[in-house]
């Protein structure tokens, strides 16, 4: 049924209504997007008004360049370890937050989503300071149970520098999580539970014959959206660490940003090729997301 | 529940807490304990901006300061330059809002009360970049905004974090208007009412609850944002933001622990006490990224 809204006298009005979010869609991410890709072909240095067109030859250049292929080490690195964390830790949260005998939940969820509406930059400050080596409170508490040397900088050293960054980024966003976990426990109707209860099922087994198998479309979509938050982490890195000691925490994105905006002689063309690649990896998560709620549709 | 007075509410919680098991209750008090120390980092910034740099260095994991002062907040505040950032903020933040606002509610509306010719792909599109990363467009964002005259000034900012796909509170609005029943929009044509009249007085109005949750989220979003106004404020530092008031804070004052304690203090509590008192919006704008 067609509705009255697009007669003809109010299709200027549709047209106008359209118009600020395709402006601003378009000028901010269609535009931006192509133009990324046509930069990558241009050998360009921030101080020229244009690039001169070179091919593929900055893509030759990246996957010969140690510098690049290490940002894409760590961001994996990055990825591998904190994905599974933030998302076990998460759910362990979400469950005990569920559970109907559980007091005060509301009050404990509260406090550990806080650190997500907190500024990033900001939390990189603090956290510099709770990891100072010689007055921060880490390093006294860890010294004091022998855990650690005397002195040892967990963020200023290559080993520790980048699953450092990561905990404090899992500490961070973890509440985000959470919520998802708690809003797909809710999605399951209390019924199933009583039924369960009635036929003598253990919390074990109910955990096991419904909680579980009615999670995992759940538990597929938490774990992509994780996956998508992983890639993007910048502003906790570039105020933690700025990519130091010796690249250890560069990640694809630091690398983008200190290559166009930071780096001595800047070059756009180089780094909207790393942008590039960069993209290409949410089309993955992207597809792979697709993918699955196709299957799940079926 | 939240009429109740203090008392009733302790007895409550005192009846709640005698009649659930022990095992129950150690598990509360397990969490309490976890929970405390997951916002130790915060009690720390705040005890730290209360104390001495000297005393920050001397004694580590003691919270309570020897002597209160105040003195921090007034050397970031002024001397820092904070008072600055922090008006900065505001204002991009508001922009940011407003802009948000009219974009995301006019053309949610429209997706979904509008029936025209290439809707279904105008919607596909946008849903296809919902995972498109500031990072991966910022070179061409700032090259287009340097070309239109935007580099360097508020606008260029509160635009270009207004801007992009922001499908999530698009999709809020077409969702909420989806449910609005069709007679209220036939109501306002008998009035004689006019098409945009409709959308504001009548429609825009009744959508509080979904506006309350795209201004928390974007509020968020804009406030904590580095990336953007770090590269648009490289030629004009005069319209720093927080976030990169900090990072030249820290760069000049490395060694004033209690100053930039006491800086980040004022970065975070507009949107902490925002976030205490207006929770359940934040919450549900999150969840509805996995709901959908």
């Amino acid at each position: 049924m067609k509705s009255s809204v697009s007669k003809n006298r109010n299709l200027a009005w549709v047209v106008i209504f359209l118009l600020p979010n395709t402006i601003l869609y378009f000028m901010y991410t269609i535009l931006p997007a192509i133009l990324t890709a046509v930069y990558s072909l241009l050998d360009w240095n921030g101080f020229q008004s244009a690039g001169e067109f070179c091919g593929i030859q900055n893509y030759v250049e990246l996957f010969n360049d140690d510098i690049f292929l290490t940002s894409l080490k760590v961001t994996f690195k990055f990825m591998l370890f904190a994905v599974p964390v933030r998302f076990l830790v998460s759910m362990l949260f979400g469950l005990l937050l569920n559970s109907r005998k559980c007091l005060f939940k509301s009050f404990f969820r509260t406090l550990l989503f806080l650190p997500v509406v907190t500024t990033g930059a900001i939390i990189g400050t603090i956290m510099i300071m709770i990891f100072d080596p010689s007055h921060g409170p880490v390093n006294i508490v860890l010294e004091g149970l022998g855990l650690i040397d005397k002195g040892k900088s967990l963020l200023g050293s290559y080993d520790t520098a980048l699953y450092t960054s990561a905990i404090i980024w899992i500490w961070k966003w973890m509440g985000m999580s959470l919520i998802y976990w708690i809003a797909s426990l809710q999605s399951i109707p209390d019924e199933l539970y009583e039924a369960a209860k009635i036929d003598g099922a253990s919390g074990f087994q109910s955990f096991m014959a419904i909680t579980a198998p009615l999670l995992k479309p759940f538990a597929v979509i938490i774990l992509l959206l994780t996956i998508g938050d992983s890639l993007r982490v910048f502003d906790i890195l570039l105020t933690l660490t700025n990519g130091g000691p010796f690249y250890s925490t560069e990640t694809i994105e630091l690398f983008i940003y200190h290559t166009a905006f930071t780096d001595r002689i800047p070059r756009l063309g180089y780094a909207s090729a790393a942008a590039t690649i960069f993209a290409l990896f949410f089309c993955v998560v992207a597809i792979v997301q697709s993918a699955f709620k196709k299957r799940g549709g079926e | 529940m939240k009429k109740m007075d203090f008392k009733t509410r302790c007895q409550g919680w005192a009846f709640k807490i005698r009649r659930t098991p022990v095992r129950y209750c150690v598990l509360a008090l397990a969490l309490l304990l976890v929970t405390l120390i997951w916002i130790y980092p915060f009690f720390w910034m705040v005890s730290a901006s209360m104390k001495t740099t000297t005393e920050l260095f001397s004694k580590g994991l003691d919270l309570i300061p020897d002597q209160f002062s105040l003195d921090s907040y007034y050397d970031a505040w002024i001397k820092g330059g904070f008072s600055d950032y922090f008006m900065n903020s505001v204002v991009t933040t508001i922009g940011a809002i407003a802009v948000v606002l009219l974009r995301c509610s006019s053309c949610g509306y429209i997706l979904s009360q509008a029936s025209f010719k290439g809707k279904g792909l105008y919607i596909t599109i946008l849903v296809a970049t919902f995972f498109i990363p500031h990072g991966t467009t910022i070179i061409p964002v700032s090259q287009i905004s340097t070309s239109l005259g935007l580099m360097g000034t508020r606008i260029g900012v509160i635009l270009a974090l207004a801007g992009g796909g922001q499908v999530m509170a698009v999709m809020l609005y077409k969702s909420f208007f989806d449910k609005t029943p069709r007679s209220l929009y036939e109501a306002g044509v008998i009035d004689g009412a006019s098409f945009p009249r409709i959308f504001f007085s009548i429609m825009l109005p009744m959508s509080g609850p979904v506006t309350a949750t795209v201004t928390i989220l974007t509020f968020m979003n804009s406030w904590n944002n580095l990336l953007v106004p770090l590269v648009f404020m490289m030629g004009n530092p005069e319209i720093k933001t927080l976030p990169v008031g900090m990072m030249a804070f820290s760069g000049a004052y490395a060694t004033d622990w209690a100053g930039m304690a006491a800086a980040s203090t004022i970065t975070l509590i507009p949107v902490i006490v925002c976030y205490i008192c207006l929770q359940k919006y934040f919450i549900s704008g999150v969840a509805g990224a996995v709901k959908e």
